[in-house]
Parts: C-alpha cells; structure tokens; sequence
C-alpha cells in the first residue's frame, strides 16, 4: 500500500531508519532477552537433571522464595538507574527484621506499629545516604559500605545478647508469608483482570495516538498480546493451584514491580532518574532538581531494603545477627544485573529486578534439589553474575560500535 | 525596522585579577543572526554566560524588549525567553528525542502525555525541516548534526524570543555544517534573534547580518557582515586593526596585548 506523504500518520513521513529485531540484537540493543534465554536453558537444565523441579509444588516454593529478595533488588534497580549503587541494603534489611522482631516481642507493640517503624528507619537510612551524596559529593560505593557496618552493628544492639528473636507463628507478618495463598477463584479473577487492564490500556494508546495524528499499528495486535497473556496467566495459575497457588508475597513483588514501572516510564519523576542515569549535567541544564531525584531514590532504596527485610523475617519466622548478612546483599544487586539493569545507568528496569531474581532463586533451587552444597551454590551464581556482566559490557561496547552509546 | 530584543550598554565582568568583560555593547533584533567573534579568551564565552543567566555582571545594563531585567538564573533567562545552546549540546543519550525536546518541562497530567509531546516534537521539527528519521530512538544513535539539530528545537520548545548558538558548527562535517546553517537561516525566519558565537569565518560569511568583534574583553568593532571583507574582520579579531567606529571601547591594541 503506498501512502500520500499528506495523509500519512505524522511520524512515517519520514522513516529511514532499519526497524527489526535483528537490527537492533546487533547494535547491542538486547534488552531482557538474554535473561529469559537464560532462563530457559536453566530450565531445561534442571529439569532433565531432576524431574520435579518444574513441579507445581516447586514453581509455589521458588515463587514464594522471590518474593523478600526481588522487593530488595527492585530498590537497587532505582539506585542503579541514577548510576549509583547501595552496598547495605542487607544489612538494612537484617536492621529491618530486628526491629520487627525486639518490637513485637520485646516492647510488644501492635503490628502494623511495628512494621511502619522498620519501614520508617528503612526511609530515613536511605534519607541520610542521600543526603550526605549531595551534599558532600561522597561516592555512593564508600557511603554504602560505612552503613553496611554502621547498620549491621545497630541490628547486633538490638538483638543484643542471645542474637535471635523468634517471631510468634501466630503473627499476622509469619502468616503473610508463609501461609497466604490467593484463594483460587479469586486468582483466575486476578489474572484475566491483569490481561484485561493490558488490552485497555493497548487500545487506549491507540485512540490517543490516532487523535493526535501518529502511527498506529493495527488494533488486532494488543488485542493478540492480551489474548495470549490471558492464556498463559490462566495456565501459569491453573498449574500452580494443582499444589498450594499463587503466594501473596509473589503477588506483592509483582504488584510492586508493575507500579514502579508505570511509575519510572510514564511519570515525570521517572523520566528525571533516567535522564539521571543518562547524564547528570544535561538533567541539571534542563532544570530537573537533580538533588531531589537523588534523594528520592536512596529513600525507595532503603525503604523497599526494609520491606524485604520484613518479608524474609516473617518467612523464617525469626530475626537473628545472620538475617541479612551473606548472600542477601549479593543476590538482590546480582539480581538487578542479571535481569539487564546496566551498572553504567540510565539503562534498564523495573522488570528486571523480577526476571532477575526468579533466575537466581532458579539455580538456588535447582542445586537444592541436587543436594548440592551451598559452596557450589555460591560458585555457580557468582558464575551467572559474571556472565551477566559481560553481556551489560558488551552490549554497552556494541551499542558504543553502532553509534547506540 | 525589527523589534530590538537585546541592548547591553557597557557590560563588564572580572574574575579575580582578569577582566574578562570591560564596558561590552551590543544589540540583537528580531529576525537577524548576529555572530559574535573573537579569538580564545576574547570573552565571548563570559558574555554568554552572562545572558544564560549564569553569571552575573559587576556593572552595566541589560534590557530585553525595552525593559531593563537582571537575570538571576539559567531559568531566569528561560522564563524571559533567552534560550542558550551549548557547545556540548547538554543531550541524554540513553533518551529519545522527545524526551530530550520536553526534558524538565514534560506534559503530564498524572503520566505524560506521550502522544501530544510526540506530535509537537514532529511539528516542531518539521518547521526546522530536520531530517530526523524517528523521534524514538535514543538520541544516542543519531549523527552529531542530528543531534545538533535536536538541541536547537529543544530550545525552542518554550518559543524563546533570543536563541544563543555556542560554536553549533564546530564538531560537524561538511554536510551536517550545512544542515546546521539552513536551521540557522529558519531560527531567522521564524522571527527568533539568533546569537551566533564562532570561530568559523565561513560560518559567520554564510549566515549571519551582523557580526560583533570582541578582543580581548572589549568591542572591537561591528560590521555588515555583506559588506566587509573577511580580512577586515581577522583584522579585528586579531587587533591588526582598530574600528574608527569603536575608538572609545578599544584602547591602543599595543597596550592590552602587554597587559596580557
């Protein structure tokens, strides 16, 4: 079909550009299919290795599992994007966790107090960090790493001697998550509304971008996606609910991760972390309050630290001087990575905190299954990290070749 | 005769033991492209941060339209409709260009209004006759004309009144220099006064109408530019010779060159 230049949509008028996938896979503008061909291969892997780890009752394990460390990793995508980094979220999750644990049991405050302190003190460490990256033009690396201590050493006070509080299975937070499901009708629901809210929000674009005089492809396409998602949710629940379902907390980081999305592509405030990311001086000429961003992010970063602290107390049920401490700094930065955001910033996403973590929590248990020691554990994900790295470099070499820098 | 836009009369500015300025004049009107000349450290650099609203002036007067301002601030100068591109053209790479044209002022009711910002983007951008292929690419893989090009719409964004031009030229080939010099020619035609800071002679020859000297902190001369010679503006810019017209700003060229 040729089109008159006159009543062609406004922005093909002039279209030199080489669109297609494969054009922009060879610029280096790989995005998240990396990880979900990760992901695919861990599969397979794991699944010839051992017939139950596509079971329901795994897939309801590895995705209640998520759930603390991906919230964690979701603030570390944000400081990610600014081009920055925190160093302490684990240690701000174990000081989370202890206060959940000496509130309850030791002052005996109500939870919903409880939780608002830890998730306060999670606002106000992220606060004080950014506000001495301000002020003082500290490199966010040497700042992260003095709360990483300064954190972990207020989490041990309050602990104090016996270094373990045990939360009462009977506490709303133990229950949250260890016991809540989505009851199964409910979850069907949930889903085709999920599908129904993508299909709306496709067609409305399209109305909005014929009113205004742009390209539309054609309208059977969002209507496809949407029909496909709908199956695929369906299916994905529909197995699940063959063992215990859809876990809250998984649904909690899922809702958690589409807000932040929504939040970082069609805000103002989301446009400023990745103009941000991409350059600072250009984001202060253009009269964005730099500052502000800033500080915006550490505080999200700290408080969804405390959430994830939270969370993963109220799964073991306990807070203890290890909460925190290990492999959880580690994994929620790793998951970040792996899941495409760029250590560089500026680039990547809220999605990748979730893609990212469900790849770790994969091989986590996977190797479980295989009886394999946590040492090899270890090695296998730093391996992963690694990999994930030197694709983030790569891509950002061949975007830099294709003049995509 | 065109609206005046711009009227300094004797501004200066010192930085420490340096006069960077010393009673600067100039005027810009509507509808005409004014190049600003001078070698390194002529103080051309100080001039436009001055009217950014960068830095302020220790003495002297500006008024715009008429009307005697200070600029306080980088959006002081917005707001009043000076509109400053600068060398390194100030661009987020990881953006696309409607991000980049709306950065700091997006449309947004509660989320942005994607659509609206991209059609005004295509509107705008025709009006340059850009040759931009897509407005949703990361301005990052456009070429250094395009990006060029993308900074000058973006100033224009808030309809400025004055659009200050920072060497736009100097990192260009070519054909992206004459693409860049036709946007020039439009900026005037669309009414905007164009300041054009260069070192470019061919630049200045091609598009500009007048063109003011600065050496060494101090007018040296304003010229029409299509009826001057190019060595009489060398001239001036590198002090061979002396404008009759500017003797009370230039002192003998002899003794500033020592000074130094």
């Amino acid at each position: 079909m040729i089109q008159d230049a006159a009543t062609a949509p406004i922005d093909l008028r002039d279209e030199r550009l080489v669109r297609g996938l494969l054009a922009r896979l060879r610029g280096g503008d790989t995005g998240q299919l990396p990880v979900v061909a990760g992901l695919l291969i861990i599969c397979v892997i794991f699944q010839s290795l051992n017939g139950s780890f596509l079971s329901s009752a795994n897939l309801v394990n590895l995705a209640t599992e998520c759930a603390a460390v991906g919230i964690i990793s979701l603030g570390i995508v944000l400081v990610l994007l600014v081009g920055e980094i925190d160093l302490s979220v684990g240690s701000m999750s174990g000081l989370a966790s202890a206060i959940l644990g000496v509130g309850l049991t030791r002052y005996g405050w109500p939870l919903p107090v409880t939780l608002l302190v830890a998730l306060a003190a999670g606002a106000v460490v992220g606060v004080v960090y950014g506000a001495i990256f301000v002020r003082f033009g500290v490199p966010s690396f040497v700042i992260t790493l003095a709360g990483l201590l300064a954190l972990l050493g207020m989490q041990l006070q309050l602990l104090g001697a016996n270094g373990s509080i045990n939360i009462p299975f009977s506490s709303g937070i133990v229950r949250f998550t260890q016991q809540s499901f989505v009851v199964r009708p409910l979850s069907y629901v949930l889903m085709a509304v999920v599908a129904g809210a993508y299909l709306v929000a496709q067609l409305a674009r399209i109305r909005r971008r014929r009113t205004h005089g742009l390209s539309t492809g054609s309208p059977l396409v969002p209507v496809a996606k949407a029909g496909a998602l709908l199956v695929a949710l369906q299916a994905g629940c529909w197995y699940l609910n063959q063992d215990r379902g859809v876990s809250a907390p998984f649904v909690l980081l899922v809702g958690l991760v589409v807000a932040l999305h929504i939040a970082l592509t069609r805000t103002r405030w989301g446009r400023s972390v990745y103009a941000v990311g991409g350059s600072v001086e250009a984001a202060r000429r253009a009269g964005i309050r730099v500052d502000r961003v800033y500080l915006s992010v550490f505080l999200l970063c700290g408080l969804l630290a405390a959430l994830g602290g939270l969370l993963s107390a109220g799964r073991l049920a306990t807070a203890s001087i290890s909460s925190g401490v290990g492999d959880t700094n580690l994994n929620a930065i790793a998951a970040a990575v792996i899941g495409g955001t760029s250590l560089f910033g500026g680039r990547g996403g809220a999605y990748s905190a979730l893609l990212g973590i469900v790849v770790i929590q994969s091989i986590s248990s996977g190797l479980t299954l295989l009886n394999l020691a946590s040492s090899t554990r270890f090695m296998i994900t730093g391996g992963v990290l690694m990999v994930a790295v030197i694709v983030d470099s790569l891509s950002r070499r061949s975007r830099a070749a294709h003049g995509r820098a | 005769m065109a609206e005046n836009l711009l009227r300094l009369r004797g501004v200066s500015k010192t930085f420490g033991p340096v006069r960077a300025l010393d009673n600067v004049s100039l005027d810009l009107n509507a509808g005409e492209v004014l190049a600003l000349l001078g070698d390194n450290g002529a103080g051309k650099s100080t001039l436009v941060k001055i009217l950014a609203g960068v830095h302020a002036p220790d003495a002297g007067s500006i008024m715009f339209r008429n009307v005697p301002v200070t600029i306080a601030s980088p959006a002081a100068a917005r707001a009043l409709g000076i509109a400053t591109v600068y060398q390194d053209l100030a661009l987020c790479d990881n953006l696309d260009v409607v991000a980049n044209l709306f950065l700091g002022r997006e449309q947004a009711r509660v989320l942005l209004s994607e659509e609206a910002m991209e059609r005004q983007a295509w509107t705008l951008l025709r009006q340059l006759s850009a040759k931009i292929p897509s407005v949703r690419i990361p301005v990052a893989s456009l070429s250094g004309g395009q990006r060029q090009t993308v900074a000058i719409a973006r100033s224009l964004v808030g309809e400025p009144a004055v659009v200050i031009l920072d060497e736009p030229t100097a990192a260009l080939g070519v054909a992206q220099t004459a693409e860049v010099l036709g946007l020039i020619r439009r900026l005037r035609d669309r009414g905007h006064g164009v300041l054009l800071i260069t070192h470019n002679m061919s630049d200045m020859q091609q598009v500009a109408d007048r063109a003011v000297v600065l050496r060494l902190g101090r007018n040296n001369g304003v010229f029409d530019v299509a009826r001057t010679t190019h060595e009489q503006i060398v001239a001036a810019i590198t002090g061979a010779t002396t404008e009759p017209a500017t003797v009370r700003t230039a002192t003998a060229p002899r003794a500033t060159a020592t000074e130094k």
